[in-house]
C-alpha cells in the first residue's frame, strides 16, 4: 500500500539548532497517526514541513507517492492537506458557516455574483449545516457568533472546517489541549467519523490516554528524527513514554531498555 | 439534529447596531417634545448635511477600525485634497473634474502610504497615522500658503445644489453619503472582501492561515479609506464653498466618535457601517437638538464626550460577557 503523505530525511536547521535531522514519516491511507514526541523533539518542524509552514533544507516530501514540495500553507491546503490549530483555528465575530468558508467564499450565480461579488450565503449554511451534521456536532444556529460557543464547539467548527476541505489528509496540533473532558471526548469522537469516512488523521498530542485511545499507529519523534512506529496495542503508556525519552529503544518490534537509569527512574524493568 | 436559524427576539438582541438605534431614536423623540422645529423634513435635512462629511470620513475610519487600527490622519488629509482640488481647478486652470480626480488621487495615495507603513514596517497605525497628520496638515499650509481657495467652478459645488423630496430640500451630497453608507455596507456585509476585513480584525494570524492575504488586505483597506477622505473633501468643498487649508482639524475624532457610537469594537472585528450612520446621526441629532433648544454649543461638546465613552464600556462589558 503506498503512503497517503511521505516524507524521506527530511533536514531542517537554524543556525546551530538542528530542528529536523533526517526525519521520515509515512501516513497509511485510512488511519489516525498519533506523532509524539518531547519539547523539542521536532514534532511541530515536522508537521510544518508537512503542512507547507517551513521548508526543508533537505529531504522530500512525496503525496501519493509523488514529489511534492509546498511553499506556503496555502500550497499544501490546494493538494487537499488541511490542518488544525490548537489556538488560531475560526475568527471570534464570524459566524460558523462564515468560518467554513473562510478564504474561500461561494459568490451567487450570475451576475450578482460574477459582477457585483455577492456571497451566496445561504448556499454556505446549507453546506455547513451539512458538514456539521455529518461529524454530529450539534449547534443551535449557523448564524451566531463562534464566540458564543464552547471551546469544544469551537474546535468542532474547526475540525469541520478542515475535513470540508481536506481531500488527502487532516493534520490536528493539539486539538484537545485547551479543552475539558467532556469536550476532548467529542473532539475524539469527531477524530473517529472522519477516519472512518476515509480520510487518514495526523494527530499531534501529548495527552498519552488520548494517544491510545485514538490511534491506529504512534510515530515517536525524537532528537529530529522518527525513532520509533507502533501499535498502541503492542505496547503500553510506560514504554512507549520510556521510547519517547530515549530510556528504551525498538529493536524488532520489542522495546528494550536503552538507559538503565532512566528506565528505572520511571518504573520500568 | 435540527440547525434552526436565531429567533428574531435573539437576532435583535445579538445585533450590535441595536443600542445605538435605540439611542439615536430615543434621542429623536426626546428632541420632538422639547423643540416643535425637530421632527420637520427640513431640519432632518439639516442634520444629515452636518454630519455628511463627518459620516464620510468616518466610513473609512469604520474600515480601518474593524482591522482593528486607527486613523488620526482623515481630517488632515481630507483637508488637503479639498486644497489640491480647488487649487488646481482655480489656479491651475486644470478642468474641473480633471482636479477633482486629482484630489482624490491624492487623498487615496496618503492612504496607501498609511497601509503600507502599517504593513510593510509593522508599524502601530496610531503612531504611522498620527505622524501622517502632522505630514499633511503641514503640507496643506505649505501648500496653499495659508490662502483660502474661492471662485470655485459650478462642478465644485454641484453636491451642495439641491433637490425636492416631498416638499423638502435634499442635497446632492446628502445624497451621495447614504448611497456610499450603502455601498459600504454592501461590500463589507455580502463580499468575501468584507468577511476577510472582519477576519483579519478578529486575528491576522487566523486570516492568514484560512489563505487569506493579509498585507495586500490591509494596504487595501487603507488605501480604500484614503479615497473615501478624498470624497468627503468633495462634500466639504461643495458644501463650504471654499478650499479651506484650516478645515477637518476636529473631524479626526468626530469620526472616530461616530464609528464608536455606531457600535465598532475599537479592537476590531466587530461592528458595521450602519451602525456608524447611526453614531453619526447621533452625534447630529444631539448637536442639532441642543441647539435648538437653546443649550451653549459648549454643553453639546460635553454630552458627545459623555455618550463615547458610555459607547466604549458598552462595548467592553459586552466582550467580556461574551468571552
Amino acid at each position: 500500500m503506498t503512503p497517503v503523505l511521505q516524507a524521506r530525511g527530511l533536514v531542517k536547521r537554524y543556525g546551530h539548532v538542528t530542528a529536523l535531522d533526517g526525519a521520515d514519516f509515512d501516513l497509511m491511507p485510512g488511519e489516525v497517526l498519533a506523532v509524539i514526541g518531547d519539547n523539542g523533539a521536532g514534532k511541530t518542524s515536522l508537521i510544518k514541513a508537512l503542512t507547507g509552514a517551513l521548508q526543508p533544507d533537505q529531504g522530500e516530501i512525496l503525496l501519493d507517492g509523488k514529489p511534492v514540495r509546498f511553499r506556503d500553507p496555502l500550497e499544501a491546503r490546494r493538494h487537499g492537506i488541511e490542518t488544525v490549530y490548537q489556538d488560531l483555528a475560526v475568527a471570534a465575530s464570524l459566524d460558523i458557516a462564515t468560518n467554513m468558508f473562510l478564504g474561500r467564499e461561494v459568490r451567487k450565480r450570475g451576475p450578482l455574483g460574477t459582477v457585483f461579488r455577492m456571497l451566496d450565503k445561504k448556499r454556505m449554511r446549507e453546506e455547513s449545516a451539512r458538514h456539521m451534521e455529518d461529524l454530529k456536532i450539534g449547534l443551535r444556529s449557523l448564524t451566531q457568533p463562534v464566540e458564543s460557543l464552547s471551546g469544544g464547539q469551537r474546535q468542532g467548527v474547526a475540525v469541520a472546517r478542515a475535513v470540508a476541505w481536506a481531500s488527502n489528509v487532516v493534520v490536528m496540533d493539539e486539538p484537545t489541549a485547551a479543552l475539558g473532558v467532556k469536550e476532548s471526548g467529542q473532539v475524539l469522537d469527531m477524530i473517529r467519523r472522519v477516519r472512518d469516512r476515509g480520510t487518514p488523521v495526523v494527530l499531534i498530542s501529548h495527552n498519552m490516554p488520548h494517544v491510545f485511545e485514538i490511534a491506529d499507529r504512534i510515530h515517536v519523534q525524537r532528537l529530529g528524527r522518527r525513532v520509533a512506529q507502533l501499535k498502541p496495542a503492542d505496547h503500553n503508556m510506560a514504554e512507549v513514554v520510556a521510547i519517547m525519552t530515549g530510556a528504551m529503544t525498538v529493536t524488532d518490534g520489542k522495546a528494550v531498555v536503552a538507559d538503565k537509569g532512566a528506565a528505572e527512574a520511571i518504573g520500568l524493568s | 439534529m435540527a440547525v434552526m436559524q436565531a429567533t428574531l427576539p435573539r437576532r435583535i438582541l445579538t445585533t450590535p447596531t441595536a443600542g445605538p438605534l435605540a439611542a439615536l431614536v430615543l434621542a429623536c423623540v426626546f428632541f420632538a417634545f422639547k423643540s416643535d422645529q425637530f421632527l420637520t423634513g427640513g431640519n432632518f435635512s439639516l442634520i444629515i448635511q452636518q454630519v455628511m462629511v463627518v459620516g464620510t470620513l468616518a466610513i473609512g475610519q469604520t474600515l480601518i477600525i474593524l482591522t482593528a487600527g486607527i486613523d488620526l490622519s482623515n481630517g488632515a488629509i481630507m483637508a488637503f485634497g479639498g486644497i489640491v482640488m480647488t487649487k488646481l481647478a482655480v489656479e491651475n486652470g486644470l478642468p474641473p473634474l480633471l482636479a477633482i480626480a486629482a484630489g482624490l488621487a491624492v487623498c487615496a495615495f496618503f492612504g496607501l502610504a498609511n497601509g503600507l507603513l502599517v504593513m510593510k514596517i509593522n508599524l502601530p497605525p496610531f503612531i504611522v497615522t498620527l505622524g501622517m497628520l502632522n505630514v499633511v496638515f503641514a503640507l496643506t499650509h505649505i501648500y496653499s500658503q495659508d490662502q483660502t481657495v474661492t471662485n470655485l467652478p459650478p462642478e465644485m459645488t454641484f453636491l451642495g445644489q439641491t433637490f425636492r423630496v416631498g416638499g423638502t430640500n435634499v442635497t446632492y451630497g446628502s445624497l451621495l453619503t447614504i448611497l456610499l453608507f450603502l455601498l459600504f455596507a454592501y461590500l463589507l456585509g455580502y463580499t468575501a472582501w468584507g468577511r476577510h476585513v472582519y477576519a483579519l480584525g478578529n486575528s491576522p494570524e487566523v486570516a492568514r492561515l484560512t489563505g487569506i492575504r493579509t498585507g495586500r488586505l490591509i494596504v487595501g483597506v487603507y488605501a480604500l479609506a484614503g479615497l473615501v477622505y478624498g470624497l468627503a473633501a468633495l462634500l466639504l468643498v461643495s458644501r463650504t464653498g471654499v478650499g479651506d487649508p484650516q478645515a477637518g482639524q476636529t473631524d479626526n475624532l468626530d469620526s472616530i466618535t461616530a464609528v464608536v457610537l455606531g457600535g465598532t469594537s475599537l479592537f476590531g472585528g466587530r461592528g458595521t457601517v450602519l451602525g456608524t450612520l447611526i453614531g453619526a446621526l447621533i452625534v447630529g441629532v444631539f448637536r442639532n437638538g441642543l441647539q435648538l433648544m437653546g443649550v451653549p454649543s459648549i454643553y453639546q461638546t460635553l454630552i458627545t464626550g459623555i455618550l463615547v465613552i458610555l459607547a466604549v464600556t458598552v462595548d467592553q462589558l459586552s466582550r467580556r460577557r461574551t468571552r
